[in-house]
């Protein structure tokens, strides 16, 4: 197949033969002590690149392009090929491509206090994110001796509204899903196993951790539900709503196999549908199941796909039992995904929070849950926009992936990751240092804390709960009527 | 332009308050020249006064204060009003015309009681059944706005500097133990009557100063429960939540304090055990009605006063006591001109509230 990147050198190259050794997809070579180039491997990683001490090694895209043609475009052609040629499901990873679908976060613009009110200096004052995250009861109950009872259920506590996202043990490695435990210890935030069951050694983080239960369930018996602070319901996923999970047998070794309690060399299949849950019944039945195999001692939470009718699906969840639901948007990421799913299955998570939010105000029913967004969160800003369109956290697994390395190749189902992260490979998984790739984490989430208090002290709002939902403090920019009205926002200059 | 409640329109204001613990009733004299002393906080855009226990022989019933547009408005509420409650007493209220205060709407008395088998089938207390009543009225009668509508008390309002509105009332004539006022100074407003302040609903009435950069968060929490912001103004909503949380979730005022201008976290952590639960359970409770941004709010009810600042005190609130009688105000100037010789001036820390209440009923 014709080479996607061209891999060159320039005269500073010291034949130290470092990206040779780096690179893990056998896109550079050494033959009779010379560098030899398989353009036609490289995935555009940039290991080579980042470890060449002396920024000898480049990647740019090949020249040679096809010729143009305004509906076919390069990709299409290519892709009808590779399935020519192999008869296949077409299988990507990470988030939907550039292009198709408008980010929305991009053109939601923040307010500021001028004059009528003041700003407030997050260097001065106060700023408060610490974050509730689960149900409240409609009314609130005294005692005999007219004391308020604390009647909240079981919740979360977090210090800033961001946590991890699900990734599994399996689709990347245990020192990734240490370096988040730890991270997540540090931060007073919470980490997601994902659906591949819980290393018993990360066990002491039982306070930061969330445990997914997804359709296959792999890896999950009492020790496990219980050595959690949350217990996630996986119904769907941004990136592949309505389909199952694959992991190959290739990844299923060594503790892996025992984690997911599979046997080793064996497909791990999760099933497109829980095979108990057929409607919103059998959901509430789950989630009570959950709650007493766990003594009601830890909120649950339902995660699915932003889908086309995500506001009813929502209110079903919040009447379920559930004490908060995770929406992950068309743009979210994976492990492994059929790509014409990823690519055209789903809505943005902005448009899904901003229905979701206002329905369940309008059901009243916004107090039983919370919301958790995620599906592309790149930075603060897109942080303090999303709360502010409703939820009451968001969650990062592409941005916290970057944070250890990824440079979104977008081969993460290969499992040759170049930087230890989305591999089970031992040459390749120790590449990561899990307390470097910790304080890397804990470094990424305190920047965009402060940032986020920047922002807020600009608007003039010293707590998070006053940012929640506060439509007021966005205004949009190149979008029509409708666009406007489902996101319950104003035109910039409005 | 678009007038208020169509266009969410932000102000800086002046606020007083007068409160006779003994339950003596005073004139709307010394409130008048209270408010004037800050003459140049407001900008003639909007003034107005709130005043308990100036209706005794009426305070069983519920007074109603409605400006109308329109004869024809004026005519459909009183049919509205004839189906559901039981009119005692109606009357034009009276006023004293000034060439400042113009474009003046008619404004309208109604001493009313419920019906009782209306108030019956609606399975409602009869504070829910009025104000239920009073919030259609305002929705869905064109032309039509009720100004207050509690026990006992009244709140007069107009676009004006507020000593102006103060003739035009002729507060001077009411006496009453319990005394606020408001002079505004909005950025950007036609001037229309119903948004000028205190806003009110039953026997609560707020006067604020400030503006509240929670708002939306705060309105659309509020809204979830039934209520219906129309005026887009701070005091709106700042009212609609001490009304849900003291009537409907029965909190005491000190609670909706420790709510809406709740203590830091790291104050909260400081605390006894005990405190520190409590406290930590009203803020994750009611996470939703956490004001923030600059206010000084005066609450009026029946039988007390409370004022509160936001958290980092980003509005002036200065109180003062002298025997029986204890003043708030934006400014000590507008306390010193009418009680030259206070006992104790203080300024209530932000997120302290201040509450005063009759310690017994006057005559």
């Amino acid at each position: 197949m014709r080479a996607r990147y061209r891999i060159r050198k320039d005269e500073e190259c010291i034949s130290c033969f470092k990206c040779a050794k780096e690179c893990s997809f056998g896109a550079i070579g050494v033959v009779d002590g010379r560098l030899v180039f398989h353009h036609d491997k490289c995935v555009d990683c940039q290991r080579c690149v980042s470890s060449c001490p002396t920024g000898a090694v480049f990647i740019s895209e090949d020249m040679n392009r096809f010729r143009a043609n305004s509906v076919f475009k390069e990709d299409d052609i290519r892709e009808i090929g590779l399935q020519a040629s192999t008869g296949g499901v077409l299988l990507s990873s990470m988030g939907a491509r550039d292009g198709q679908v408008p980010v929305y976060f991009d053109k939601l613009l923040l307010n500021a206090s001028q004059v009528t009110n003041p700003s407030i200096d997050p260097l001065r004052e106060p700023m408060e994110t610490a974050v509730f995250l689960g149900q409240r009861p409609e009314r609130v109950e005294r005692g005999v001796d007219g004391r308020l009872v604390d009647n909240l259920p079981p919740h979360l506590e977090l210090s800033t509204p961001v946590m991890f996202s699900a990734m599994s043990y399996g689709a990347i490695s245990l020192n990734v899903h240490k370096a988040l435990a730890l991270a997540a210890q540090e931060l007073g935030t919470y980490w997601n196993t994902g659906e591949g069951g819980l290393h018993e050694s990360l066990y002491p983080y039982v306070r930061n951790t969330i445990v997914q239960v997804a359709s296959g369930r792999f890896g999950v018996h009492e020790t496990y539900l219980n050595s959690a602070a949350a217990i996630e319901i996986k119904i769907g996923q941004g990136a592949k709503p309505g389909i199952g999970g694959h992991l190959t047998g290739k990844k299923i070794v060594g503790d892996v196999s025992r984690t997911r309690m599979v046997p080793e060399g064996m497909d791990a299949i999760s099933p497109a549908p829980h095979h108990d849950i057929y409607s919103i019944e059998d959901l509430a039945q789950l989630v009570m199941s959950l709650k007493e195999v766990t003594g009601y001692r830890k909120p649950v939470i339902v995660k699915v796909a932003a889908v086309h009718n995500i506001a009813p699906i929502a209110s079903g969840i919040a009447r379920s039992g559930a004490d908060m639901i995770s929406i992950d948007g068309y743009r979210g990421g994976t492990g492994a995904a059929p790509k014409r799913i990823r690519d055209n299955v789903g809505i943005p998570i902005e448009l899904a929070i901003a229905v979701v939010d206002q329905r369940l105000r309008e059901e009243r029913i916004r107090d039983r849950v919370g919301i958790i967004a995620s599906g592309s969160i790149r930075s603060s800003a897109d942080v303090v926009k999303a709360i502010a369109l409703g939820a009451d956290a968001v969650s990062i697994g592409t941005a916290a992936l970057c944070a250890l390395g990824c440079h979104i190749c977008a081969s993460c189902h290969t499992g040759r990751c170049a930087w230890g992260l989305a591999t089970q490979d031992p040459e390749l998984t120790k590449r990561l240092d899990p307390d470097e790739g910790a304080r890397r984490l804990v470094n990424l989430v305190n920047a965009w804390t402060k940032e986020i208090k920047e922002m807020m002290g600009g608007m003039g709002i010293n707590s998070i709960e006053a940012l929640r939902g506060n439509r007021r403090a966005l205004r949009g920019v190149d979008l029509n009527v409708k666009e406007l009205e489902i996101l319950g926002i104003g035109y910039a200059g409005e | 332009m678009k007038k208020e409640g169509e266009v969410r329109i932000s102000s800086g204001c002046a606020i007083c308050g007068i409160f006779c613990k003994d339950g003596r009733r005073i004139t709307g004299d010394a409130i008048k020249r209270s408010i004037s002393v800050m003459h140049n906080r407001s900008n003639g855009l909007g003034g107005g006064f709130a005043a308990y226990g100036i209706y005794p022989q009426y305070k069983d019933f519920f007074a109603l204060h409605i400006f109308y547009d329109s004869l024809s408005s004026r005519e459909e509420t009183e049919r509205f009003l004839d189906r559901r409650f039981d009119i005692i007493n109606l009357s034009k209220i009276p006023i004293r015309q000034t060439p400042r205060i113009s474009d003046a709407p008619l404004v309208w008395r109604y001493f009313v009681t419920p019906l009782p088998h209306m108030l019956a089938d609606s399975q409602l207390d009869e504070d829910e059944y009025t104000s239920r009543a009073m919030i259609r009225i305002n929705n869905s009668i064109q032309g039509a706005y009720v100004v207050s509508c509690g026990k006992d008390m009244g709140v007069f309002k107009a676009v004006g500097y507020p000593e102006d509105v103060a003739d035009f009332y002729r507060i001077d004539e009411y006496e009453g133990y319990s005394w606020t006022a408001h002079g505004r100074y909005p950025t950007n407003t036609p001037g229309w009557w119903a948004g000028s302040h205190p806003f009110s609903l039953l026997d609560l009435t707020v006067v604020h100063n400030g503006e509240i950069s929670s708002y939306d968060a705060n309105r659309r929490a509020v809204e979830m429960y039934g209520y219906s912001c129309n005026l887009l103004t701070d005091t709106e909503v700042i009212t609609y939540i001490l009304d849900y949380l003291t009537r409907k979730q029965g909190l005491g005022l000190k609670e909706c304090a420790e709510v809406m201008a709740a203590p830091f976290w790291s104050t909260i952590a400081a605390k006894d055990e005990e405190e520190r639960r409590r406290l930590s359970y009203l803020r994750k409770m009611f996470s939703a009605f956490l004001v923030t941004g600059p206010f000084s709010i005066i609450v009026g009810y029946s039988g007390g006063m409370m004022a509160l600042n936001d958290r980092l005190k980003l509005r002036s609130l200065v109180a003062a006591q002298k025997g029986d009688t204890v003043y708030f105000s934006s400014e000590e100037a507008a306390i010193r001109v009418i009680e030259p010789a206070p006992d104790r001036v203080w300024k209530p820390r932000g997120g302290e509230a201040v509450i005063v209440s009759l310690e017994r009923r006057g005559i």
